[in-house]
């Protein structure tokens, strides 16, 4: 317990300093979103969205947790190269926190989604978005916890399985659908009875709800309350796996 | 007080096509300051023990302790008094050299400047010192051993397990390489608990060997007392005992079970 603190900043900075290395990846990831953002977001501005807030303040939180959903889902690749070489073997044999492999990783995605947040944000801003300055913060908050929950999950998994053949096929399956059903790119207020019902059963839909509410100045509790609930519960389950997995002796 | 014991140590693994029993009760004792040789044809189950010896693999049966920690009950104590050289190694190939060996010793809980000292010394060791701003990716294999090796010893380990410590080294970088270990021994009384296919290293290096087949312990000794026992003459080479210890290896059926 008393090494987790270092523990965690170690590794937290060997692996941020191997992102930024690669500003490839920095972009990549942004490059889907920034896509919507720019090709597809001016053709809403007229669109009638069935919620409050103008076009962008509907569609750049759908786009973040878009954008979390993505990222943060894939980064347990990296952990199945570096089975692959050893490298996962050989920091398990030494002393350091189990928890700290896990956290240090999933803390890195989280800065780094929050870096391609704001980027986004801000390439929204000059297309015309207008929010509270508080309400784009909530959001940001929102990307973390999302970020940090998916990111464990995604570490799990990575650890678990033999090889990408196990890995990328799961992730594709199980985010696609749940991209659809939170209503990322239209909100599911335009849904009707059954779809709306299903999508009630996908967490992530609780997060685009909250953030687009923070969008716009709405700060209340059947709202980013519902959403936060949603979210830290999401996260305590994901680091609870994760912790789980990462403790347990490799397979 | 042996360094190393262990008891029915056993490991099956459950695959698809049924269970694979890798190690199936391994019982030795290692004393402290001794370099061992673990010999076995391949898949004899070298490299699981060493997994679980060094906490990487949890055992399905039988018990060990490792310098003074008991497996089971704290995998951690064994973690802060054992080095691993894995047999494929364990660096990531887009890092520096410097930066893996800073990195080891951070975990091993080195202070920062402890721990570039740390890196320059085991460089300089192990003649790595003109490679130590290089990518891990751009060592010749023999280079890329010898910083793995580097990295087991960061802690200066009390035991230090090896698998196939010299597996594509030049003649001269193994013999430098027995030196490093005797020295290590001899300096610090490190054990070393090292596997190898070349039966000269074995001989030249370890005090006493350990064979294995088919995950159990099939002979053990001193070369020259297994030479005299199983080798059939006085004049008998090690190899000749090693194969009248561990037979044929030709079209003997595979011992996992035929799934039907
Ligand atoms: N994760 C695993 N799942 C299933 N079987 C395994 C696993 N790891 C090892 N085995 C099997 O266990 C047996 C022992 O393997 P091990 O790697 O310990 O052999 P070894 O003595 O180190 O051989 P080598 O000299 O070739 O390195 C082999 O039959 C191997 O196929
Ligand atoms: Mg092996």
């Amino acid at each position: 317990m008393s090494h987790l603190f270092s523990d965690t900043a170690l590794i937290f900075g060997r692996y941020l300093r191997q992102a930024l290395d690669s500003k490839v990846g920095v972009v990549f990831g942004l490059l889907q979103p920034m896509f919507y953002l720019i090709f597809f977001g001016p053709l809403l501005r007229d669109v009638p969205l069935g919620g409050e807030g103008d076009s962008w303040q509907t569609l750049v939180p759908g786009l973040l947790i878009q954008l979390g959903l993505f990222s943060a889902a894939f980064a347990g690749f990296g952990i199945l190269l570096e089975k692959q070489v050893g490298v996962i073997e050989r920091m398990r044999v030494t002393p350091v926190s189990r928890l700290a492999l896990l956290l240090g990783r999933a803390l890195k995605d989280v800065v780094l989604l929050l870096v391609q947040s704001l980027l986004l944000v801000l390439v929204a801003v000059a297309l015309g978005l207008r929010a509270p300055v508080l309400g784009v913060v909530v959001g940001f908050l929102f990307v973390g916890l999302l970020t940090i929950s998916l990111a464990s999950l995604s570490y799990a998994l990575a650890m678990r399985v033999d090889g990408p053949q196990g890995f990328a096929p799961v992730i594709s399956t199980v985010n696609m659908p749940a991209m659809l059903l939170s209503g990322i790119l239209l909100p599911m207020a335009l849904a009707p009875g059954w779809l709306d019902a299903v999508s009630r059963c996908v967490p992530f839909r609780y997060l685009v709800d909250a953030v687009r509410a923070a969008y716009v100045g709405d700060f209340g509790w059947d709202t980013v309350g519902v959403g936060a609930l949603v979210g830290l519960a999401l996260c305590a389950v994901s680091m609870t796996v994760g912790t789980r997995v990462f403790r347990k002796a490799g397979a | 007080m042996p360094v190393i014991s262990t008891a029915g140590l056993a490991r099956t693994f459950q695959t698809k096509r049924g269970p694979v029993e890798a190690v199936r009760g391994i019982d030795l004792t290692v004393r402290p300051g001794e370099i061992l040789g673990f010999l076995g044809p391949n898949g004899a189950g070298k490299t699981t023990t060493l997994r679980m010896l060094t906490t990487l693999l949890a055992p399905t049966g039988g018990a060990a302790t490792v310098a003074g920690c008991d497996l089971a009950r704290d995998p951690e104590g064994v973690r802060r008094k054992i080095g691993y050289v894995a047999q494929s190694g364990g660096t990531d190939p887009s890092v520096s050299v410097r930066e893996e060996l800073v990195t080891q010793g951070r975990m091993y809980r080195l202070g920062k400047a402890e721990a570039a000292a740390r890196a320059e010394e085991l460089a300089a060791d192990l003649g790595l010192s003109e490679l130590l701003d290089r990518k891990c990716g751009a060592l010749s294999g023999g280079q890329r051993r010898r910083l793995d090796i580097a990295m087991g010893l960061t802690h200066r380990p009390v035991v230090l397990f090896l698998d196939e410590p010299t597996t594509g080294l030049d003649p001269g970088s193994r013999a430098e390489l027995w030196d490093l270990i005797r020295r290590l021994r001899d300096g610090q009384g490190m054990t070393v608990f090292l596997t190898t296919h070349y039966l000269d290293e074995a001989e030249a290096l370890a005090d006493r060997l350990v064979v294995v087949d088919r995950g159990t312990v099939v002979a053990e000794g001193t070369a020259a007392a297994l030479k005299a026992q199983y080798g059939g003459s006085p004049e008998a080479t090690l190899q000749d005992a090693f194969i009248a210890i561990t037979g044929r290896r030709t079209a003997e059926p595979d011992t996992a079970p035929i799934a039907v």
